[in-house]
């Protein structure tokens, strides 16, 4: 059978990748804008066309836990929420990395409370970034479907969760095609998940996740294991390696399937910008206008989209960034106090590389506040102004706020 | 047909030498519980004694696979170890159960053990009832006793604790029991029960606690008797709805033995030192309504 074309939401999309990866045990509690993920989810184990164990739990808490008790145990998992739903699971969001599970997380980017705020920014997932997981942010629904297939594949290789993060409404709720591959497509890509790491057996028995020391200690046969310290730091080991291992991943599924997505980053009309607007997710498939529109203008501005978040892709960003004469990062989410997240790990990124551009930092679409093509083009006019008149660095700008003052 | 104690296994699955205190009461439990289910399980457990007991990595206290989970998570952790077992065609290798204390199945993990006995999720969920947060320090929890001094109930604690079985019962799952870590054949006979049954099986097990509770670790298995002489714990199963006492409470409540004073057991503990009478008074009249209750579901006589 040939890949077929539907048009479906962001959330179906997210479903449909689920189904194609043979998931086994799905673990979800409702909340805006994910519910219709787990919903569709549910309806095809009711009608056996996926053949998967659905536990409808109380809590997010509880679906990241039946997630993980699962995982233990050897079986492919999936869960999805959102904003609150993702903060009350806190806990375990730290513990499935922390005890290696390969776990796939679809997050419907939501604003989090309070006050009450259903839709869009990226707040939520930003805020569990130092968690320990892999993290991809997606720009469309044909995107959300290969890069959750994709996850799959970069969780088992790697014993690390994978949060895949699309912008609730602005793509869990809105309708575009989708090409979905036929299940021998994904097949090939994604072999069943058979874990040699599946380590419950009461013939062989282990004690999982004990209390564990800062220091090594010794086994019973006097052989060192390692403290706690050690685990953490093969855990962040885990995370560089996957720097490599998500555009492999990418690569191996344009092999299988015909489509990739740039690995860690993409970009768009980059390679002789001077002016670099950044961002992850919906946001920076809207700054490609932006850029298109500006360039008309005669400024010659390029787009470089943050697909990985974490681990983070110093390299790739690096190598794109040296000789700018600007970069723009537009954040959907603040660290209160400081400025946007993705703004401050690329200036850091960027601190003594040679030729590296200004980084400056705008701050939009909280809350799901609409932004508009001319308030990015106006605030990549200032940018630009900005660094022309010598600015190295400047305070956070914010688009489209109405306060006096 | 109750087990006699010459007839318990002596297969063991809890290795020799372990960090629990002197006198644990789960150290002597988890052996009859351990042996009930042939070691043919997987065990979840979340930050409680049990922990402890467990051992530190790289080395355990125990000979049966052992899943550590977050506080609050235990019925889940179970509900997806149980999932993961029947989505990978592995369900019938081993029974599930989840093993917590007292504040982590009735305060902190009572919202998804009640999700998961709403699901009848299929596993075993026992609680060791110690009565405070004791790896902690002794803090009160929602099950620790009126008039107990804690750390955080320095004049001693005013409520009676929940009526955790009753909270399971009341979900109508299969089997609900209480039991005591006192009673080691009561403990093997309740779980090896469970084990052949499915769905959501909740076995309560109050669980004297030499440190916690004040008394000397030599005592464990006469305080845990004591509790059940005087009402405080009663032993009983409910099979499908059906109630019916068993071990020592069913021989006190078909006698119509006098229980012994509740005054006298609060005498053996410092936990309940300087408890005023009229405390002491409400506590008895607590216990007696309780357990007039349970003998009239038992359908026996009662004569206090």
């Amino acid at each position: 059978m040939a890949p077929e074309t539907s048009v479906m939401t962001g959330n179906e999309a997210a479903a449909t990748a689920a189904r194609l990866a043979r998931v086994q045990v799905i673990a979800a509690y409702p909340i805006t804008p994910q519910s219709p993920v787990v919903e569709q989810l549910a309806a095809w184990v009711e009608s056996g066309e996926l053949p998967a164990e659905f536990v409808a739990v109380e809590s997010e808490h509880s679906a990241m836990t039946v997630c993980i008790g699962a995982a233990t145990v050897g079986a492919r998992t999936f869960t999805a929420t959102s904003a609150n739903g993702l903060a009350y699971m806190f806990e375990q969001v730290w513990w499935a990395p922390g005890a290696r599970l390969p776990i796939v997380m679809c997050i419907a980017n939501r604003a989090m409370a309070a006050p009450w705020n259903v839709l869009n920014d990226q707040q939520d997932s930003m805020s569990v970034r130092d968690a320990g997981w892999v993290q991809l942010y997606c720009r469309n629904n044909q995107e959300i479907l290969d890069t959750t297939v994709q996850a799959y594949l970069i969780a088992e290789k790697l014993h690390l969760p994978v949060m895949v993060c699309y912008d609730g409404f602005l793509l869990s709720h809105t309708m575009m095609p989708v090409s979905v591959p036929d299940a021998e497509q994904i097949d090939g890509f994604l072999p069943p998940f058979t874990d040699p790491w599946t380590i419950v057996d009461p013939g062989d028995p282990r004690n999982i996740g004990p209390v564990t020391l800062a220091d090594p200690r010794n086994d019973t046969e006097g052989v060192a294991a390692p403290g706690y310290m050690e685990i953490r730091a093969l855990h962040h080991r885990a995370l560089l390696e996957a720097l490599a291992v998500i555009p492999a991943v990418d690569s191996a599924y344009h092999d299988a399937v015909g489509r990739s997505w740039g690995g860690l980053v993409w970009e768009h009309l980059l390679e002789d910008a001077d002016v670099v607007l950044v961002a992850a997710g919906s946001l920076a498939m809207q700054l490609t206008l932006t850029a298109e529109a500006l360039r008309e203008e005669g400024i010659k501005v390029g787009v470089l989209g943050i697909r990985a978040y974490r681990p983070f892709p110093i390299e790739a960003l690096r190598e794109r960034l040296v000789g700018r004469s600007v970069a723009l990062v537009f954040d959907k989410a603040l660290s209160y106090g400081y400025e946007g997240p993705i703004c401050s790990d690329l200036r850091g990124c960027l601190l003594g590389v040679e030729g590296a551009p200004p980084v400056f930092g705008a701050v939009c679409g909280l809350g799901g506040r609409d932004v508009s093509l001319e308030q990015l083009a106006d605030a990549a006019r200032g940018a630009v102004a900005d660094a022309a008149a010598g600015m190295r660095t400047r305070e956070t700008d914010w688009i489209n706020l109405h306060l006096e003052g | 047909m109750a087990t006699k104690i010459l007839d318990l296994p002596d297969a063991s699955y809890v290795l020799p030498g372990n960090r629990s205190c002197a006198g644990c009461g789960i150290g002597i439990a988890l052996r009859q519980v351990t042996a009930a289910l042939e070691g043919r399980m997987v065990m979840t457990v979340p930050a409680s004694c049990l922990t402890v007991l467990g051992g530190m990595f790289p080395i355990s206290s125990v000979d049966v696979p052992w899943i550590n989970v977050a506080f609050p998570s235990t019925a889940a952790a179970a509900s997806g170890i149980a999932a993961g077992l029947r989505a990978t065609g592995r369900a019938g290798e081993m029974t599930v159960l989840a093993m917590a204390g007292d504040g982590g199945t009735g305060d902190i993990g009572i919202q998804a053990l009640s999700g998961a006995a709403e699901r009848n999720e299929d596993f075993i969920y026992l609680c060791y009832d110690n009565e405070a947060y004791m790896n902690t320090g002794t803090q009160r929890s929602g099950l620790t006793p009126a008039g107990a001094r804690t750390t955080t109930t320095w004049a001693g604690k005013r409520e009676n604790p929940k009526d955790l079985p009753a909270i399971m019962e009341a979900h109508g799952i299969p089997y609900v029991a209480s039991t005591s870590a006192a009673f080691p054949t009561d403990v093997y006979d309740k779980v090896a029960k469970a084990r052949t049954i499915g769905g959501l099986r909740y076995i309560h097990m109050n669980t004297p606690c030499p440190s916690g509770w004040g008394f000397d670790p030599k005592d464990t298995i006469r305080l845990g008797k004591l509790a059940v002489d005087c009402g405080l714990v009663v032993l009983y199963e409910v099979v499908d709805g059906q109630f019916r006492l068993t071990g020592r409470s069913k021989m006190l409540g078909k006698t119509g033995r006098s229980l012994v004073p509740v005054a006298d057991y609060i005498a053996t503990q410092s936990r309940f030192r300087g408890m005023a009478p009229e405390a002491v008074e409400a506590v008895q009249a607590w216990v007696d309504s309780r357990w007039l209750r349970y003998v009239g579901r038992d359908g026996g006589a009662c004569l206090l």
